[in-house]
């Protein structure tokens, strides 16, 4: 490089190096009927034949035991929040704007807590133990996807005590 | 001054399972995992409670998304906690460091498992990334075509593509040598039977020691010994045509030490075997040893499966009574850049 | 059997939000060449390479640790990648420990890195992948809900992570090779900080960093050819468990229980709040300090948050706590676990320096990854087991 070039020239410190990979996702058996249910908005769990636990979303093989999954359950709507946090902070990729609240709700009759979104108040009102149900969108705006569930709203139910919530956290 | 010593315990591969590309192709990973650990485990009559370490190898790239690994984890079943580790690298390695810790003596046998994911548009694409980031992969050089200069140098140091054939031919990709070289290039010299067939895959081994070993299978294959080197990385740096790493890694397991009956070779380019199979005659390999009698994992390659399928088959023929010695052969990286070696016997 | 082995060598970079002075390659040397020149020993001398780091999409590089073996001389040598999540800098240690303990290799480089400006982690961490749930709210939205039952069943007050916070910062002034050094910190500054993932606060969490660490393990002779001071391994554990299960606890988890004990009994602690002198743990947010000193025993249930409040895991405290300022002051992710293993390693030499525990004869360091289901722990000491 010439000393002429070097005034006007900076140094190199980076350079950008674009990735772009395109990738084909398999739910696999067990995921795509729970996820045809969403499009039907139902919640479609499923039972281990081995220790009875309700799964939901269903996985493809019971982490308790390791076996595949026995039968279908259709769950009900509501359910139950064991613990939240509120998002303050704004990300890339975000789809809602904050504040917004993400829980962990123990469908009733579910084994495990299913990880979604809280509306329908404000964020400040909601509680660990309080009951919720599920807000579905239109049925013309149903997809192949838990977003079909828009999110969980409060019932007005008394709040669950603590000690019922504890293990499912 | 540096030190490699082999195996103070006797450990044994007694159990191995592959799945089909075609059942693979319909299970998620969690699926996956369920199916080849109780074939692997319950299906061989090995007890969950008597594994002592459990190790996995994959790899998010082929599967798109990070942490792959940890929901396959749940077809396991390990609410009750397991001491485990995981290798993002083909399910060898994954091998490689169960037989490690089984050195130790204080457990009886560990489980091994493996998948790779057949998901990404491109995986000549993804395999590049595998090249250094700052000099090589901005170039936009893709795996089959650093496969392709490697050829090149092949060729230019002696090598024929009448070899290439040869070996496409022995790995069910071309009907005959002439069928082959008619062929058209794809990446110059590589033709379409010298490249790997990409496909969903998953496999699972467990490893025992001693007795335990002996309990559960009447033909353990007992590992003799492992070896891994990896060669330098930079293309312009090594001599293409050759592969120090892996004779190296074939001389520290002692490959030469006895005859050899079958050796299965993982090389996922056709030309690579040329040069695998040299560097393990020049490490001592018996020069009639059968080559991948299995077929190979050229046809159904599934990526960070097939190295530990090429030692499975390798134990497999042990297991059968089909050999009494074996050599399998792990690779892995750009231009077959690391090499693993575990050479299996049967004892009386 | 089991063969000893010892920590000769112990590097580390200056870690920092972006190194853009070194390259990926550059980062890893640094690492690896201090820990040599403080082994005082050579590439050459290495038998084999042991790697960890979180996901190859953080760099965009798949299995780095073939392009890394040029940089780290270990072309000739067995090269190896290990990765468990967060908790890999441990889980990589372990390995690395393992092939010394089997007698399969005698001087073996350890090393874990991130290089994290090199791309963008929450994009790693969150990309466009079908069937997932909608509240992908990156890691700190995934905790923060487990530090709310935390308080709410054990009745913590609000300052403990305040505490927490501002007490690893100040740890970190004594520590060069911190990312975070703030001088200005106080418990007022963490408490007005604004709350991002409600009840989480911008000073309660980590920072993203550059980093890489190293160590050169060897076996017993080595150790004793060489006439330095070394850190023996007392023990080391990993366990591991799945996600998600029924009545899985996701704030005290078993599997970092059974892994304590699991270390205990392998390094013949059976009383570790009074035998471990000083403990370096995975704490990526303020409240996870109380949980985990209740989680690995080194405190009563319920009782973590009232050992921070004490002051007993300050510098000069009974029992401090990541004295070299933490994860909370430095994460290189992939790093992270290592950098606890080896500030461990420092502590039980008497080579911290300015955050030196006096005395210091065990040590602990901890790490955890996934959804705190990973757990890798050593415990290192002064003298031989």
């Amino acid at each position: 490089m010439s000393e002429a070039t070097k005034a006007v020239v900076k140094d190199v410190t980076t350079m950008a190096s674009p990735v772009s990979l395109k990738f084909r996702a398999r739910a696999g058996k067990d995921l795509s009927r729970f996820l045809r249910g969403m499009k039907e908005r139902r919640i479609v769990g499923r039972v281990c034949p081995s220790c009875n636990y309700v799964y939901v979303p269903p996985r493809g093989a019971c982490p308790t035991c390791g076996c595949p999954m026995g039968d279908e359950r259709v769950l009900p709507e509501t359910g139950t929040i064991t613990t939240f946090c509120i998002v303050n902070i704004p990300f890339e990729g975000q789809k809602l704007k904050p504040p917004y609240v993400c829980a962990s709700v123990l469908l009733d009759g579910a084994d495990v807590a299913l990880f979604h979104l809280v509306g329908g108040c404000d964020v400040n009102e909601v509680r660990m133990g309080m009951r919720v149900r599920a807000e579905w969108v239109d049925e013309a705006d149903a997809e192949l996807s838990l977003e079909t569930i828009r999110y969980f709203v409060p019932t007005g139910e008394p709040d669950r005590p603590l000690a019922q919530i504890r293990e499912h956290i | 001054m540096s030190t490699f010593n082999t195996s103070r315990e006797e450990i044994a591969i007694v159990s191995f399972v592959e799945l089909s590309p075609a059942e693979a192709s319909q299970l998620d990973e969690i699926e996956t995992i369920q199916t080849i650990v109780s074939r692997a485990t319950d299906g061989a009559g090995i007890a969950r409670d008597r594994i002592g370490f459990t190790v996995s190898g994959s790899c998010d790239m082929l599967v798109g998304r990070p942490f792959s690994w940890i929901m396959a984890m749940d077809g396991a079943g390990v609410s009750k906690p397991i001491e485990e580790s995981h290798v993002e690298m083909d399910g060898a390695w994954a091998l490689y460091e169960a037989w490690v810790r089984l050195q130790h003596g204080d457990i009886d046998a560990a489980l091994i498992y493996c998948f790779g994911a057949n998901a990404a548009e491109d995986l000549m694409q993804v395999l590049a990334l595998q090249l250094d980031p700052y000099y090589l992969a901005p170039t936009g050089i893709n795996a089959a075509e650093v496969a392709a200069l490697q050829a090149s140098a092949m060729l230019a140091s002696g090598a024929t593509e009448r070899q290439f054939a040869e070996v496409a031919v022995r790995a069910g990709l071309a009907v005959s040598v002439e069928a082959a070289l008619a062929e058209p290039y794809l990446h110059r010299p590589l033709r379409a039977s010298d490249l790997p067939r990409f496909s969903d895959g998953a496999a699972a081994m467990v490893i025992a020691r001693g007795d335990y070993a002996r309990s559960v299978c009447a033909r353990p294959a007992w590992i003799q010994s492992m070896a891994h080197i990896a060669d330098g990385h930079s293309l312009g740096a090594r001599d293409l045509s050759k592969s120090p790493s892996l004779e190296k890694a074939a001389r520290l397991a002692g490959v030469g030490a006895k005859a050899t009956q079958i050796v299965e070779v993982h090389a996922p380019f056709g030309p690579q075997e040329v040069i695998a199979l040299e560097a393990l005659k020049q490490a001592g390999l018996s020069a009639d040893a059968k080559v991948n009698p299995s077929g190979g994992t050229r046809a159904a390659q599934s990526v960070m499966v097939a190295g530990l399928a090429a030692i499975g088959r390798a134990a497999s023929a042990i297991h059968r009574g089909e050999a009494s010695r074996t050599v399998g052969h792990a690779s892995s990286g750009p231009a077959l850049q690391h090499n693993l070696i575990a050479v299996l016997e049967e004892r009386s | 059997m089991k063969q000893r082995c010892a920590v000769l060598g112990i590097g580390q970079t200056h870690h920092a939000a972006k190194r853009g002075d070194l390259s990926m390659s550059g980062l890893v040397r640094e690492a690896a060449l201090r820990a040599l020149d403080d082994a005082g020993m050579t590439f050459d001398e290495i038998d084999a390479v042991v790697m960890g780091k979180a996901p190859d999409f953080f760099e965009g590089v798949m299995t780095p640790e073939l392009y890394l073996a040029d940089a780290l001389g270990a072309a000739g040598k067995p090269v190896f990648r290990v990765h468990t999540a967060g908790s890999v800098g441990g889980s990589t240690a372990i390995f690395a420990t393992h092939l010394v303990t089997s007698g399969i290799h005698k001087r073996v480089l350890t090393l874990a890195w991130e290089k994290q400006s090199e791309s963008n982690a929450m994009w790693a961490l969150s990309p466009k992948y079908p069937f997932s749930p909608p509240t992908t709210a990156g890691a700190g939205g995934y905790f923060a809900p487990f530090v709310r039952a935390y308080i709410e069943f054990t009745g913590a007050p609000e300052h403990i992570g305040w505490q927490v916070a501002y007490k690893d910062r100040i740890h970190a002034l004594k520590n060069p090779y911190a990312h975070l050094q703030m001088p200005e910190i106080t418990i007022d500054m963490v408490k007005n900080s604004p709350v991002l993932w409600d009840p989480i606060r911008y000073l309660e969490t980590c920072p993203s960093s550059d980093g890489a660490g190293a160590m050169i393990l060897v076996s017993e002779d080595v150790a004793e050819a060489s006439g330095k001071k070394v850190a023996w391994v007392h023990g080391t554990a990993n366990r591991t468990e799945a996600i998600l299960y029924p009545r899985r606890n996701q704030v005290l988890p078993q599997a970092g229980s059974d892994c304590a004990k699991a270390l205990y009994k392998e390094a013949g602690i059976t009383d570790p709040k009074r035998e471990i002198d000083t403990a370096e743990i995975y704490v990526p947010f303020a409240w996870f300090e109380p949980m985990w000193l209740e989680n690995i025993g080194l405190a009563d249930a319920n009782d973590g948050w009232k050992m921070v409040d004490s002051g007993d895991t300050m510098l000069g405290g009974r029992q401090p706590i990541n004295p070299s300022g933490g994860v909370l002051s430095s994460n290189p992710i992939g790093a992270s676990g290592m950098l606890r293993f080896l500030e461990a390693a420092h502590q039980v030499r008497g080579t911290a320096g300015e955050h030196q525990v006096e005395g210091a004869k065990k040590a602990l360091g901890h790490a955890y990854g996934g959804g705190s289901q990973y757990f890798a722990m050593w415990i290192v000491g002064a003298e031989k087991p």
